[in-house]
């Protein structure tokens, strides 16, 4: 017996021992989506924020846009534009050498993951960058900073503060709503939990799924506390 | 002794009233709520004024008629099709399933109304008929899931990639895009994508033999395993139909093809 079959094993159900090894992997497949997609997503989340802040009045409306388009429209309409729009225009991605990618479905929701939460975490960013008192500003460029000394020293680390909770909300977010990914034949855990309900007619396959997924949620919550804490250690009395 | 021979009097009326009760429980059926998927076309359809048609709407009416109860039709997403009947949201499933061992362990099945041959479709660049799960090693072949087809495709075709879709639009929908090599589906359900929409992309390739641990007899009517009278109804009524050529006529209206092949 593996470990995988552990927990099935445990608690006497059938249908969680026969697939708690393929709903662990479909496990993994979720973090990896997740993780990546966030990630990049900072990344870009980041440079949209200072755009649309600082960017000049044509960029800063254009990232607006985009920012609106993506948080105002469901992300299973943004997967399936993705992942069946690609296929409508095959020929032209197979000419510029994007097909490749945009064939495989994981690429698809990565992609498109990527993009909903850049534009999520453009918002947070932009909040918590103008959340920084006028001052800080004021203050740094009279001590002769330049600009981007300011932005990393001063403002950056004070906007991070901010930020961090409401990220951790995007986080959350993001590992319940990567669900939507098992509806483009990846096997996630959602897809995995799906296939074994087809087989086993079992519900409790479900409930477990469920307590997986709040098993991550909880886990971030955690670390979250963690670094909130150490993020904000000089503003600790004692 | 005498105490025994009362509780043991009691206790065979309670059981005999018991079974008159349950006698009782089965209900005359004057109405019955049908499900069906409606997204499966030519068997049942959701068409654009979102009216259910299609082979099965207009047979389970047909089957009505006999019986003299008054039908009504309930659409439900395949996944939670048997769930759904489990709770009572309706009271039979037509809906091209097959009476597989797997499901009669949750559901009973009626007579079986249809056979339907199992094919494998792909890109007409494709020109091997050979499907074997040795020629079709590292291809990407599609289905839907919570289907035989699936489980088939899982059992024999391990080294292939399997894809599973919530509908069979989308698993024909890539196949045109190319993101799949190949679909295993009901030949029925196929034809009209292969005459439509994938006229120019895709063709046949083969049939498959029937696998009867996995497929079982044939298509039939689902109900729930305590509605007895009402499975007896329905098996009635579908040998009758058969018998008496509604079946049939209905059949050709939907179909090219006899879809009741032994």
């Amino acid at each position: 017996m593996t470990w995988c079959e552990v927990p099935g094993w445990l608690i006497g159900n059938e249908a969680i021992a026969n697939y708690g090894c393929r709903m662990f992997g479909g496990l993994a497949v979720t973090l990896q989506l997740v993780a990546i997609s966030v990630s990049l997503g900072a990344a870009m989340a980041l440079l949209l924020a200072l755009v649309r802040l600082y960017g000049g009045k044509v960029a800063s409306t254009l990232v607006g846009g985009y920012t609106t388009f993506f948080r105002g429209t469901p992300l299973l309409c943004q997967l399936y534009l993705v992942y069946y729009g690609a296929g409508q225009f095959r020929p032209f991605l197979t000419d510029i050498g994007l097909w490749t990618l945009f064939r495989d479905a994981f690429f698809c929701a990565a992609f498109t993951f990527t993009l909903n939460t850049a534009a999520y975490q453009a918002e947070i960013f932009r909040g918590a960058i103008q959340s920084v008192g006028r001052g800080q500003w004021e203050a740094a460029r009279a001590l002769g900073l330049h600009w981007r000394g300011i932005l990393r020293h001063i403002i950056l680390p004070q906007a991070a503060m901010v930020a961090l909770r409401p990220l951790g909300n995007e986080l959350v977010i993001m590992v319940k709503s990567s669900a939507v990914a098992s509806l483009v034949t990846i096997f996630d855990l959602m897809g995995t939990t799906r296939l074994a309900f087809a087989r086993s007619f079992d519900l409790t396959v479900y409930l477990f799924a469920a307590v997986l997924y709040l098993c991550i949620v909880e886990v971030i919550r955690r670390t979250w506390d963690v670094a909130e804490r150490r993020l904000t250690r000089h503003l600790q009395a004692g | 002794m005498r105490r025994i021979v009362t509780i043991a009097a009691v206790a065979a009326a309670a059981m005999l009233a018991g079974a008159g009760f349950a006698q009782a429980q089965q209900k005359e059926w004057k109405e019955v709520r049908i499900g069906t998927e409606g997204a499966y076309p030519p068997w049942n359809n959701l068409n654009s004024k979102g009216q259910l048609e299609g082979f099965e709407i207009d047979f389970g009416n047909a089957l009505c008629e006999k019986m003299k109860v008054k039908c009504t039709w309930v659409a439900q997403d395949w996944d939670g099709i048997i769930p759904a009947l489990l709770a009572g949201k309706y009271d039979v499933i037509m809906a091209g399933m097959n009476a597989t061992e797997e499901r009669a362990k949750k559901v009973d099945f009626t007579a079986v109304y249809s056979r339907t041959p199992i094919s494998f479709i792909a890109a007409k660049s494709v020109t091997s008929t050979d499907v074997s799960p040795a020629a079709l090693k590292g291809k990407a072949i599609g289905g839907q899931g919570s289907t035989i087809h699936a489980n088939y495709l899982e059992k024999y075709y391990k080294d292939s990639q399997i894809k599973l879709y919530p509908t069979q639009e989308e698993a024909n929908l890539d196949l045109k895009n190319g993101r799949l090599d190949y679909i295993l589906a009901d030949k029925l359900a196929l034809i009209d994508f292969i005459e439509g929409q994938g006229k120019d992309c895709c063709k046949f390739v083969a049939d498959i033999k029937r696998d009867p641990p996995i497929h079982g007899p044939g298509v039939a009517a689902a109900v729930r395993k305590e509605d007895t009278a009402l499975k007896a109804m329905f098996s009635k009524a579908i040998e009758e139909s058969i018998k008496d050529g509604t079946h049939k006529k209905i059949m050709d209206k939907y179909f090219k093809v006899n879809i009741l092949a032994d």
